[in-house]
C-alpha cells in the first residue's frame, strides 16, 4: 500500500501532538501543540487521499530524483516572498511604531520570523534543493535512500512552520538565529542527520570518480551546521511538556557559544553553501568551466580553517577575554584573502564570455551576487577591527552590512540558480520571460543599494551621536534623540526593502508562469539574436 | 581533564596539526601535475545533460 507506513507513523505523531496539547504545562506550549496537531492532521489527510492499493510503478534507478527538488524550488520562492514581506513590515514598524500589533505581531516576535524566514526558510530551501540538484548531476547518481529526500524536504518544512508559529506565540530561546525552543531543535537535528545521510550516501554511490568542488562546499555546510546547531542548543528543558529550556552554558561562555554559532551560521550556511551554488551554476549558465579549479580548492580549505575562529568579533569590548577578541579580529581580517580569491575565481569564470552580461540577465544576476560577495566580505573584516567596531557595533551599520551580504550575495545567487533550474526541472524550453528577469535584476539591485547606503548613513550618524560628549564630559544626545534622528532613514530603508520585495514578486510570477508552461511573446534581449547584414 | 590541560593541548599540538594539514592541503592542490587533473575536474558540470 502506497504511503502505508507514513500514514501510520504520522497518525501516531498527530495523536502525540494532541496529547501534548492537552497536558502541556504552559499556555504557549499547548497552543503550539495545537498548531502541530492541525498541521500533522493535514499531512495525514493529504496522504490518505492520495494513497492507492495498486503496486507502485518501478523506479528507474538511473534517472535523477527531481521531485523534492521541484517542491524545494517552489518552497524557496514561497518562503522568500513571505520572509521578505515580513522584513518590509518590520522596517515599517521601526519607522511607524503604531504598526506594532500586540501581542503576536509586535517587532520582537516578527523580527526572528523575518530572520529565520529569509535565512532558514528561503536560503535553507534554496540550499536544500540546489544541493540535491548539484550532487546528482555532478556525481551522476540518483539520490540515495529512496524516499529519504521527501522526508528531508517535508521534515524541513515542518521545522519552518513550527519555528515561525512558535515565534508568533512568544516561544523563544533568545539565541540569535537559533530562537526555536528545545523540541523544535530536536526535530531539526533529526531532519539534518537525514539530510547528511542523503547527501553523503549520494556521494558514496557516485559514478564520477572525482567529487566536484561544489559538493565539498555543500558537504561542509551540512556537517558544520549539524555541529553548530547541536552545541549551541545544548539546553535543559524545564519540563518535557513545556516550552521553556535553559542553556547548558552561562555568562560569557554562553555568549561566545552563541556567537561561535552565529558567525559560523554566516560562514557555513550563508557563505559555504551558497559558494557551492556559485561553483556549479555560474559555470553552467556561462557554459564555461570555473576559472581555476585549484584556486577553488584553496578557497575551500582556507574558508574552513579561518571562518570557524571569527565569531568573537561579535563580542568586542565585552566580558570576553581580550585575547579572544583579538583572535576573532585577526581571523576575520585573514578571511579577506580566501573571500576575494573566491570572488575573483567566480568573476573570472566569465572571462571570454563577458558579452553574455549584455544578453543574459541571469548571468548579470550571478555577477552582481559575486560582486556583493566581494563587497560584504570586504566590509565585514573592516568592521571586525576593534576601532571600527567601537563606532559600528550596535548601530544600523551592522544591519546594512548583513543585508548587503544577504540581499546581494545570498539572494541574488539563489535567484540566479532558481532561474536556471526551473526550466530544466519542468522540461520547459525557456523561462516565461527574460524581460521580467531584467526587471527583477534592476529592482533588486537598486533596492539593495538604497538599503545599504541608507543604513551606512544612519548607522554612522547613530554611532557618532552616541559617543558625542560636551566639554564638561556629559553625553550630548539622549537615546530617544538618536532614534528620532533616524526616522527618515528608516522610511527610506523600507522603500529599499519594498523594491527588493517587488523584484521577488515579479520572479514568483515569472516562475509560476514558466512552471505552468507559458512563454511570453516578447522582443529578444538586444544582441542575443545576430542581426543579419545585407551582403555587400 | 580540566580547562588548562585542554587549552595547552589546543595551542600546541592541535594548532600544529591544523596548520600542517592546511599547508599540506594547499601543497597537494598545487602539486606538480595537478593542473591537468584540475582542468578535467572543472569540466564535470559541463559534461552533463
Amino acid at each position: 500500500m502506497k504511503f502505508g507506513t507514513q500514514i501510520v507513523a504520522l497518525g501516531l505523531f498527530t495523536f502525540a501532538a494532541l496529547v501534548a496539547a492537552g497536558f502541556g504545562v504552559d499556555e504557549p506550549f499547548r497552543q503550539h501543540m495545537w498548531v502541530l496537531f492541525f498541521v500533522l492532521l493535514g499531512f495525514v489527510a493529504v496522504l490518505i487521499r492520495n494513497t492507492s492499493f495498486e503496486a507502485a510503478a518501478p523506479i528507474d534507478p538511473s534517472a535523477y530524483m527531481d521531485g523534492p527538488i521541484r517542491y524545494g524550488a517552489i518552497a524557496t520562492m514561497f518562503w522568500g516572498v513571505v520572509g521578505m514581506l515580513v522584513g518590509v513590515v518590520i522596517a515599517l514598524q521601526l519607522a511607524y511604531p503604531d504598526l506594532n500589533i500586540q501581542p503576536w505581531f509586535n517587532f520582537g516576535r516578527l523580527r526572528p520570523l523575518h530572520t529565520s524566514g529569509v535565512v532558514f526558510a528561503f536560503g535553507g530551501n534554496a540550499l536544500l534543493c540546489t544541493s540535491l540538484y548539484v550532487v546528482q548531476r555532478t556525481c551522476r547518481a540518483r539520490l540515495f535512500g529512496g524516499d529519504l529526500g521527501w522526508f528531508v524536504f517535508w521534515g524541513y518544512q515542518l521545522f519552518i512552520v513550527m519555528a515561525a508559529t512558535g515565534y508568533l506565540l512568544g516561544i523563544t530561546e533568545s539565541r540569535e538565529y537559533a530562537e526555536p525552543e528545545w523540541y523544535v531543535d530536536l526535530w531539526l537535528t533529526i531532519v539534518w542527520v537525514a539530510y547528511l545521510l542523503l547527501f553523503l550516501g549520494t556521494i558514496l554511490k557516485r559514478k564520477e570518480p572525482h567529487i566536484y568542488v561544489a559538493n565539498w562546499f555543500y558537504l561542509s555546510f551540512i556537517v558544520t551546521i549539524a555541529m553548530l546547531h547541536v552545541v549551541n542548543n545544548l539546553s535543559m528543558p524545564a519540563s518535557f511538556l513545556g516550552s521553556k529550556s535553559y542553556s547548558a552554558f552561562s555568562g560569557v561562555q554562553d555568549a561566545l557559544t552563541q556567537w561561535w554559532y552565529g558567525h559560523n551560521a554566516v560562514g557555513f550556511f550563508l557563505t559555504a553553501g551558497f559558494l557551492g551554488m556559485m561553483y556549479y551554476f555560474v559555470p553552467k549558465q556561462a557554459n564555461r568551466p570555473v576559472y581555476s579549479y585549484r584556486l577553488s580548492i584553496i578557497h575551500f580549505w582556507a574558508i574552513i580553517f579561518l571562518y570557524i575562529w571569527a565569531g568573537p568579533h561579535h563580542l568586542h569590548y565585552t566580558a570576553l577575554p581580550d585575547w579572544a577578541q583579538t583572535l576573532g579580529m585577526v581571523f576575520s581580517i585573514m578571511l579577506w584573502m580566501p573571500s576575494w580569491g573566491g570572488m575573483i575565481n567566480g568573476l573570472m569564470t566569465l572571462s571570454g564570455a563577458w558579452d553574455k552580461l549584455r544578453t543574459d540577465p541571469i548571468i548579470r544576476m550571478m555577477v552582481m551576487a559575486i560582486a556583493f560577495y566581494g563587497m560584504s566580505t570586504f566590509e565585514g573584516p573592516m568592521m571586525s577591527i576593534k576601532t571600527v567596531n567601537s563606532l559600528s557595533h550596535y548601530t544600523d551599520w551592522t544591519i546594512g552590512h548583513v543585508h548587503s551580504g544577504a540581499l546581494g550575495w545570498v539572494g541574488m545567487i539563489s535567484f540566479g540558480a532558481i532561474y536556471y533550474m526551473v526550466p530544466k526541472l519542468w522540461n520547459r524550453q525557456r523561462l516565461y520571460s527574460l524581460r521580467l528577469v531584467t526587471w527583477h535584476f534592476w529592482l533588486a539591485t537598486l533596492g539593495i543599494v538604497v538599503y545599504a547606503a541608507v543604513m551606512w548613513v544612519s548607522g554612522i550618524m547613530q554611532g557618532l551621536m552616541w559617543r558625542e560628549y560636551d566639554e564638561q564630559g556629559f553625553l550630548v544626545y539622549s537615546f530617544a534623540e538618536t532614534v528620532a534622528a533616524m526616522h527618515p532613514y528608516y522610511v527610506m530603508r523600507a522603500i529599499g526593502g519594498a523594491m527588493y520585495l517587488s523584484g521577488a514578486l515579479i520572479m514568483a510570477w515569472n516562475i509560476t508562469m514558466t512552471i505552468l508552461g507559458y512563454q511570453r511573446e516578447e522582443e529578444p534581449m538586444p544582441g542575443s539574436v545576430p542581426t543579419l547584414q545585407p551582403a555587400e | 581533564m580540566d580547562y588548562n590541560l585542554m587549552r595547552e593541548f589546543a595551542d600546541s599540538w592541535a594548532l600544529l596539526a591544523m596548520a600542517l594539514f592546511f599547508v599540506g592541503a594547499i601543497a597537494f592542490a598545487l602539486r606538480p601535475g595537478s593542473r591537468k587533473l584540475a582542468d578535467e575536474a572543472a569540466r564535470i558540470p559541463l559534461e552533463d545533460d
